[in-house]
């Protein structure tokens, strides 16, 4: 099945869930309102002509004038890959959004880094803490208004 | 580099005998007290058995059979730092990780030595602007005895850092220094 069909059945059941789709771009994908991230990854997975058991990647990104979440998914089955995002705002505090962790393990340290680099809390994520940045550091350091430290526990940076 | 022959001195029974001259069997040596422990201490450096990034494949190559850091006393790389008396900081330092080798350096006994290897362990390498994680030269963190530059340095140049080390231990001696 290709993007378009997918997305095609995805607007039939989720209708306004779906707030576009992007079919003429390098990586084919449809925007997704974030609160229903985790329902269409569930449905995503388990109905049988889409069976995207495999979550490749989930990426957080910052565009500048908003942040994001792309999710990128593969069937082993139909040999068939999907890609769906979700725009969050910069707001201080706004940038929440369901966890899949429950949908697929595999999301739990991809989620965890989204959360340590680019500040997107997943709500109903296990063990959201920093993975790769020490417990203590503040900021995150991908988004593009970070401002480096001076130092950390007195080494300079 | 300065070369200087052994100043072992194999005693001969010949001539006079003074103070400790001509005293002894042939198979007495005697030599000052700073060169022998220098030479032992430069003979044996153990390096601790840990690599950061890409310039660690370069130091196990360099104790690999071609390079061969056995030859100079220098490949037996021990897992613990209570054995080791070289810290060949290999790779870059995170500031994760600028915590966790400040604290195995303290654990090494003394005399210890640390060869910064490669850019990143020597100022930051290409982190040096942008690298908000890197410690920007692990002399930050632990003393250095000697930079090796590189990116990553070729086993060679590591080897020669090692004899550069060695130069050093030669030069040192236990007396007290003025102050």
């Amino acid at each position: 099945m290709d993007p378009a069909h997918i997305a095609e059945r995805l607007k039939t059941k989720f209708g306004d869930a779906v707030t576009e789709v992007r079919l003429d771009v390098p990586d084919p994908h449809a925007m997704i309102a974030p609160a229903h991230v985790a329902e269409i990854g569930l449905y995503l997975r388990d109905d049988p002509d889409l069976d995207f058991k495999s979550l490749m990647c989930l990426s957080g990104v910052d565009y500048g004038d908003r942040l994001g979440v792309a999710y990128h998914l593969h069937s082993l089955t139909h040999r068939h890959r999907f890609c769906y995002k979700a725009d969050l705002s910069r707001e201080p505090g706004a940038a929440r959004l369901p966890s899949v962790v429950g949908v697929w393990p595999a999301a739990d340290w991809h989620e965890r880094e989204a959360y340590d680099l680019v500040g997107i809390v997943f709500e109903g994520h296990p063990d959201l803490r920093r993975i790769l940045l020490p417990d203590d550091w503040e900021g995150h350091p991908l988004r593009k208004d970070y401002q480096f430290p001076r130092e950390w526990h007195g080494i300079p940076i | 580099m300065p070369t200087k022959t052994s100043n072992l001195t194999v005693v001969r029974d010949e001539g006079p005998k003074s103070l400790i001259e001509n005293r002894f069997e042939e198979s007495v040596i005697v030599t000052s007290a700073d060169w022998i422990m220098n030479w032992s201490r430069l003979s044996s450096l153990w390096p601790m058995l840990f690599g950061l990034a890409c310039c660690a494949i370069e130091m196990m190559a360099t104790g690999a059979a071609r390079y061969d850091l056995d030859r100079f006393g220098a490949g037996a790389f021990r897992a613990s730092p209570r054995q080791s008396d070289l810290m060949i900081v290999a790779g870059t330092v995170t500031h994760k990780m600028g915590v966790r080798i400040k604290r195995l350096y303290e654990q090494m006994a003394e005399p210890k030595y640390v060869i910064a290897m490669g850019s990143c362990a020597s100022g930051g390498g290409p982190y040096f602007k942008y690298g908000y994680h890197v410690v920007k030269g692990v002399d930050l963190v632990v003393p250095v005895d000697v930079y090796v530059p590189g990116c990553p340095p070729r086993p060679e140049q590591l080897i020669e850092g090692l004899l550069c080390l060695q130069q050093k231990i030669r030069e040192k001696t236990i007396a007290r220094k003025a102050s």
